[in-house]
Parts: C-alpha cells; sequence; structure tokens
C-alpha cells in the first residue's frame, strides 16, 4: 500500500524537527566553548547565534539586547523561534501524534519523554553550570530516539522520509554551525588572534563529535582547511555535508517519480566537492554556506512539491 | 483494610459478583478467592501496576472544560473484573444478533419501501422529525443490505437480575478500543489469574472487523483498501481510530487525505499519486462527512463520498442515515421491530419507555417527574438528561417546559435500579453501579465481542458511567464454567 502524502510529510518533519532540536543545542555548545576560548576583547557575545539561523526579525520582535541570557532563551525556550529547542520538540510530538498508527509505540513515548524534560529543566539551560548537562541530555535524547527507529521502524518508504528529513536538516546545521566560526565573526587579519584559530576549531570539531573522527581521517593537525574539508566532503563522516546529502540521495532513489528532486540534488553535490577550502577566505566561505543553504532549501522544496 | 467480602453490602442490589454479603457467584468465585488473600500493600502494587501500564501503553481519553479546554486523561480503570458466566453471555449474544439484524432490516426498509409504515406499525411523522433520519439516502442499496456495520448497544441489569438493552448505538459507536486494551492491562497485572480461571479470549475484534469491512467491498480484487476515516487529533476518541487502524493494518485517512473525483471514485493522495479506496470505516458524523451534500462548512469530510457511495463504488461503514434507528424514539419500537421483521420474540427485554409524543404517556411522565428518567431523543454520552428522583425541584420543572414545548424529542423510562460490582476504593471495596456495552459487527457474517465495554460509575452512588463525566471501566470477563 502506498503511503499518505500526509503522513510522509508528518514523518519527515518529525526527523527534521527530532535532528533541529540536536543541533540547536550543538550550535549553543559551540558558542558557549569559543567564548571560553577566546581573549575577553574580542568576544562576540551571543549576537551572531541569532543572524546564523536569520532569525533577526522573530528575537528583536520579544527581546531588546542580544545579550547571554535573551539568546539562550530564545534558542531554548522561546516558542515563537522556530529553531528553538523547545519548539523543535514540541513540534516533533505533534507530528508524531498525527502518525500514531506508522510509529512504534515506545517511540511515541521517547518523543513525549524528550519534550517532557526539555519543557521541566528549561531553567538549566540559562545557567552555565547547568547547561551542558542540558545540551548533553537533548542530544542523547535524539540520538537515542534516531537509534530507536532504526532499529524498530520498517525500512520501508516511510523511513526514508524519514531519514531524508533528518539529513537534511543535519546538512543545513552543519553549515551553520560552521559559520559561527566563520568570517563575520572573527577578523582573522589580526594577527593577534592566530594563535587561538587551531583552539577554536576543536571546539567545533567537539561540538560535532567529530575532533576523534577528524583525528582518524585526517591524521593532521588541526587546521582550518582540512577542518573545512572534513565537515564539508568527508564521505563517511555522519555530520559532514557530503555524507548527509549522500544519504539524502539514498533515500530519493527509494523513492517513486524522484528524477527531478535527484537532478537537484546532484547539482548541489557538484558544487559541494568542486569548492576547495583552502582557498576560501573568510567572506568567500560565508557565501559559499549562503549557497549550500539555498541548495538545501530547493530540495526541500522540490520534495514538498512532489510528494506532500 | 483489605478485602473482606463479609463487609461488602448487596442488599437492594443485584450485584454481578457476589449472590449474598460473603458468598460470591460461582463464576466468580476464584477471583473473589485470590483477592480476599491479597494484603494492602499487593493491593496498592498491583493497582500501581495496572495505572503504569495504562500509563506507558499510552491508553488516553480527551475531555472538554470550560475551564481547562481540551485535556487528555489517562483512562480510569478498577482492576477488579467483571464477569459474566459463559452460559448466560450465551443468550444475551443470541439476543443482540437478533435485535441488530431487525435494526438493519428496518433502515433498509425506512429508506427503501417503507412496509413498515404501510402496516400500520411505525408512525410516519416520528420519521419527519427525526433528526438522524437522511432524506438524501433514500432509495440506497448498500451490499448485503447493511447499514449498521458496527453497533454499540449498552445493556444494564436490574435489581431483580434482567437483562436490558438501554440504547443502540449505530452512528459511530467508540469504546472497544478500551475493551481491548483493559484486558491488555489485566494480562499484565495478573497474569496468574488467566492460568486458573478458563476466561475467553476478546482480541479477535480487529480481524473481526476488518473482515466485516472487506465484505463490502464494491469492487472484488484481492486486496481492497480499507481506510479508517478521523476527524483527526482533536477529536476525543482519536486513540481508538488510531488504534484500530494499526491493529487492522489498515490506512488512518483525514478528510483532506481522500478525493472524489469526476469518476466518482475515492482516491487518497499518495507519495505515488493517487490511489483508489474501497472501504471507509468512518468515524465522522453524517453532518460532516460530506460538505457537497451535507453541511456545507464541514472541513472533516471529503467532497463527493455521498456521490462515490450512491453510485457503489466505495463501502462506507456505517452507512450514512444507519443513526435513524438509535433515535430514543425508535428505541421504544424495536420489540415491534423485532417482532414485525423477524416474526420472533425479543430475546433481549427493552427498558419500559413512555414517548411523550403519545398524549397518555406525556401526560404520566409530567405527573411523576420524580420517578422517572427523561432523555432527549437524539444525544449521547449521557448529556441534557433529567435523573428525576436525584434532580431539584426547578430541574424537573424547567424539563416539564421542555418536555411541552417539543414533546417529539423526549422518552422517559423508570428509574432503574442498575446492578453493582466490587470496586476499589483505596485498599477496600465497595459496590459501583455498571453497565455494558457489547459490539455486534454485520457484514457477510455477525460477530459479536466476548463480553464488551464495562463501564462503571467510580462516584458513590452514581449511575453515570460516561468517562466524560467521572465514570471508569473494567475488564470484562466470559468465564467457561463447563468441566469446573
Amino acid at each position: 500500500m502506498s503511503m499518505l502524502s500526509r503522513v510522509a510529510n508528518s514523518i519527515y518533519w518529525l526527523g527534521r524537527y527530532v535532528e533541529r532540536a540536536e543541533n540547536t543545542a550543538r550550535l549553543i555548545n559551540v558558542n558557549s566553548h569559543l567564548l571560553m576560548d577566546l581573549p575577553k576583547r574580542v568576544r562576540l557575545g551571543w549576537a551572531p547565534i541569532i543572524d546564523i539561523f536569520g532569525t533577526n526579525h522573530e528575537f528583536y520582535d520579544h527581546y531588546t539586547e542580544a545579550d547571554e541570557r535573551s539568546v539562550l532563551r530564545f534558542l531554548t525556550s522561546n516558542l515563537n523561534n522556530p529553531s528553538s529547542i523547545l519548539s523543535s520538540l514540541s513540534h516533533a510530538r505533534e507530528n508524531a501524534r498525527t502518525i500514531r498508527d506508522i510509529i512504534p509505540r515506545e517511540v511515541g513515548e521517547k518523543i513525549n519523554e524528550n519534550f517532557i524534560y526539555a519543557r521541566e529543566h528549561v531553567n538549566e539551560a540559562l545557567t552555565q553550570r547547568g547547561r551542558f548537562e542540558y545540551m548533553r541530555n537533548i542530544i542523547t535524547g535524539s540520538q537515542t530516539l534516531t537509534g530507536m527507529l532504526a532499529g524498530t521502524m520498517t525500512h520501508d518508504e516511510g523511513y526514508s522520509f524519514l531519514r531524508m528529513g533528518r539529513n537534511l536538516e543535519r546538512a543545513d546545521m552543519t553549515t551553520r554551525i560552521i559559520d559561527v566560526r566563520s568570517a563575520t565573526l572573527l577578523p582573522t587579519d589580526n594577527e593577534e588572534l592566530t594563535p587561538f584559530e587551531n583552539i577554536q576549531w576543536v571546539s567545533v570539531l567537539k561540538s560535532m563529535t567529530a575532533y576523534q573522527m577528524y583525528r582518524r581521517a585526517m591524521r593532521l593537525q588541526v587546521r582550518r582547511p582540512d577542518v573545512l574539508r572534513f565537515l564539508f566532503q568527508n564521505r563517511v563522516f555522519p555530520r559532514s555535508v557530503y555524507h548527509a546529502s549522500c544519504e539524502v540521495e539514498d533515500c530519493i532513489n527509494h523513492l517513486p517519480r524522484s528524477e527531478k528532486s535527484l537532478k537537484t540534488l546532484k547539482s548541489l553535490q557538484k558544487k559541494l566537492l568542486k569548492a576547495k577550502p583552502e582557498e576560501l577566505r573568510q567572506e568567500q566561505l560565508h557565501e559559499f554556506i549562503d549557497e549550500l543553504q539555498l541548495g538545501l532549501a530547493s530540495v526541500n522544496g522540490e520534495i514538498t512539491a512532489n510528494y506532500f | 483494610m483489605a478485602i473482606r467480602w463479609g463487609n461488602y453490602k448487596v442488599k437492594g442490589f443485584h450485584d454481578e459478583l457476589l449472590r449474598a454479603t460473603g458468598r460470591p457467584r460461582a463464576a466468580s468465585k476464584m477471583l473473589c478467592d485470590y483477592m480476599r488473600a491479597l494484603k494492602d500493600k499487593e493491593i496498592e502494587d498491583y493497582k500501581a501496576a495496572a495505572e503504569l501500564a495504562i500509563h506507558v501503553m499510552g491508553i488516553t481519553f480527551r475531555v472538554y472544560s470550560e475551564e481547562e479546554g481540551a485535556i487528555d486523561r489517562a483512562w480510569p480503570f478498577d482492576i477488579i473484573p467483571r464477569i459474566i458466566d459463559k452460559k448466560e453471555w450465551e443468550q444475551v449474544e443470541a439476543g443482540l444478533k437478533q435485535r441488530v439484524k431487525a435494526l438493519n432490516l428496518f433502515i433498509d426498509d425506512i429508506y427503501n419501501k417503507q412496509h413498515i409504515i404501510r402496516d400500520g406499525i411505525f408512525p410516519a411523522d416520528l420519521l419527519e422529525d427525526s433528526s438522524n433520519f437522511r432524506k438524501e439516502c433514500i432509495g440506497i442499496k448498500p451490499p448485503r443490505k447493511v447499514w449498521a456495520h458496527i453497533c454499540g448497544s449498552d445493556l444494564v441489569r436490574d435489581d431483580k437480575g434482567t437483562v436490558y438493552v438501554l440504547e443502540d448505538n449505530l452512528r459511530v459507536p467508540s469504546g472497544v478500543s478500551y475493551m481491548l486494551e483493559n484486558r491488555q492491562v489485566m494480562k499484565r497485572v495478573f497474569p496468574d489469574l488467566f492460568d486458573d480461571v478458563s476466561i475467553l479470549p476478546v482480541d479477535d475484534y480487529p480481524s473481526q472487523l476488518y473482515e466485516t469491512l472487506l465484505s463490502i467491498s464494491p469492487r472484488r480484487v484481492k486486496d481492497p483498501v480499507v481506510a479508517v476515516l478521523t476527524p483527526g487529533i482533536y477529536n476525543s476518541a482519536y486513540f481508538e481510530h488510531a488504534y484500530l487502524a494499526q491493529q487492522m493494518g489498515a490506512e488512518l485517512v483525514e478528510g483532506s487525505d481522500l478525493v472524489v473525483d469526476d469518476d466518482d471514485i475515492v482516491y487518497m493522495r499518495t507519495i505515488e499519486g493517487q490511489t483508489r479506496v474501497d472501504v471507509i470505516y468512518r468515524r465522522i458524523d453524517d453532518l460532516f462527512l460530506d460538505p457537497e451534500v451535507f453541511n456545507p462548512d464541514s472541513m472533516l469530510g471529503v467532497p463527493g463520498l455521498m456521490r462515490a457511495w450512491k453510485a457503489g463504488n466505495v463501502g462506507l461503514a456505517n452507512a450514512p442515515g444507519a443513526g435513524v434507528a438509535d433515535d430514543k424514539v425508535v428505541y421504544a419500537y424495536v420489540p415491534e421491530i423485532i417482532r414485525y421483521y423477524l416474526k420472533e420474540e425479543p430475546l433481549i427485554a427493552n427498558v419500559p419507555t413512555y414517548k411523550c409524543i403519545n398524549k397518555d404517556d406525556r401526560e404520566y411522565v409530567l405527573g411523576n417527574l420524580d420517578k422517572l428518567v427523561v432523555k432527549p431523543a437524539n444525544e449521547s454520552g449521557g448529556y441534557g438528561m433529567l435523573i428525576g428522583p436525584q434532580a431539584t425541584k426547578e430541574e424537573r420543572e424547567q424539563f416539564g417546559r421542555l418536555i411541552k414545548r417539543d414533546p417529539r424529542n423526549y422518552i422517559a423510562q423508570p428509574m432503574l435500579i442498575l446492578s453493582t460490582a466490587p470496586t476499589l476504593v483505596g485498599t477496600h471495596v465497595e459496590p459501583r453501579h455498571l453497565d455494558l456495552r457489547p459490539f455486534i459487527l454485520s457484514g457477510k457474517d455477525t460477530f459479536v465481542t466476548t463480553g464488551g465495554l464495562t463501564r462503571v460509575a467510580l462516584k458513590k452512588g452514581s449511575t453515570v458511567v460516561n468517562s466524560s463525566q467521572g465514570g471508569g471501566s473494567k475488564d470484562t470477563w466470559i468465564v467457561d464454567m463447563e468441566g469446573e
């Protein structure tokens, strides 16, 4: 029996929202680390994060200043921000409710549980001390769901939609996490800051649980071009943009009437592999990331138009 | 305090488990002995285990209140089951089959030749006033002449032990998922009891329902596509819609998932394009089913569904218009309906019913409001009822005025003293009133659930069993005593 469009849409967004909660938590982690590593006088604080999500408008509707507390509130508990941890998990829950007959019961319960945890402990995220524990639990919560779905849900078309949503979201957020460290944030022509450069790339890798895998794959010092190459183009690291795009490709290949979506994805992959990270200076890197995000958005657009 | 059957008061009631204080009925003896041996701590543990199982299984229902809006509540459940001897149940089962068979013949006749009216058994004007009579269905002949494929009939027992049908629900009766889940909870909590007592299983229902639905498929194909049509997640019975779809392996669809083309065929929108649907188990009320024909503002329904059904391209269960027979005034005629179509005497009694539309009956009702229960013809869920003996003088006077204004819309029945069953209050037992809703399936074959959903009024002395108004439920055991 072929899958209802509405159901496919809900599963796809369930995948996206579960992944988004995890990545927002990762992004908060990377910025917290970064702030601790940088010398006080060049710290840029939390304002750039709002930029990176493209949510300036929503933010300044509710807050006057991008101080740590306001930004964290906005990213964790604000329900007007579609990327906040709490809205992501609440949307995941609403999507799951409408497909109760499709996803395993235990998964439905776990989705519920993740939301309840996020809501009840949200104040801990606002304190520096409680933050890491909270983010760690959000990340583990999403990863547990991913594991449960992989291990208990039939790997049929519905599962393809789930994986597709997860990987598109992941690719998008990986580019945003890299963007935190990109040109708009830190002036690299400042000689004084060069010693900090590598340490900061280490923290980016760590925020994506990528440090160990990077060392194994690249066997190199942590240097900007290599880190970029790893996070953009590595074929086997699960959070690299290219890997995520290959996962999407695999999903699309399992779906009917897929020619157009596949073509859009292929052109994105081509752009991705052609890039030479060592040549991407700050400005170009930011532009390149913008281009990738637009490419991902058009894949999303194709899928929506084709199946939902 | 634990459970002491010697302190349990049975006098004045028919109790389902005990013949008299301290004296269990034969079919309940094993259970009563088991319960008596439990310590307070064990009772607490079993209750907690049942609550946990209900929570973990996600068994909820939605209630609406003015203060809080819609909230999901866990299903209130009593761990002491209600027990019926298989021998007695077989008679009830036969009575239910007889009743539903006659009701289906009645509905089919009403929308076609109307013999029963021409023969002077059923008054024509009752039909014109019925809010569940659908003139859009006149002349339609659904497959197998079955209109009410799924019927939920509410049974009660009075203080003499006589079983009555209180009402038939022929539109979109709900509750069967709770019957199935109650059994799952009991199996988790008391696995050892199932070793000792021969309790008949209930879990055939989803496959019988599926078989019933397949049997009304207009297309003779190998795997007809069956869908459960739900109003969506905000409906109070959404849990059940999702549950039944899941158990049958059918699609759970909302109105917006379906489309009827100019070819009068129903399709669902899928990722591969449009796929034909053969049978729809609809859980949306008639009036919201098709905005082309009924309520034009309905967002829940499917434009063109009636066209497709009339053209014989889709099976609808229950058929639109089937509700004409669950009008409470029509209820009063069911014994005549059974005699008329089947030439048989009813096997299960109707509660004696006064029809306010008849002058004599109305005068009796108006003069005896303090002794009677008054019900509006077309409401369900216990709303808009007057329970005379418990009502205030003002409430009775208000109902008197309502009846005079619209006599067609009211019936009255004597206040039955409903049977009781022991129900846990803390760690001891007290009698609480209950009813039973079995489900009857009609398609190619007829099936009756083994028992049904027992609903119990958890408030002391109350007879309102609806979950929206403080009711709970119990597992229902049909126990085979042969060879015991």
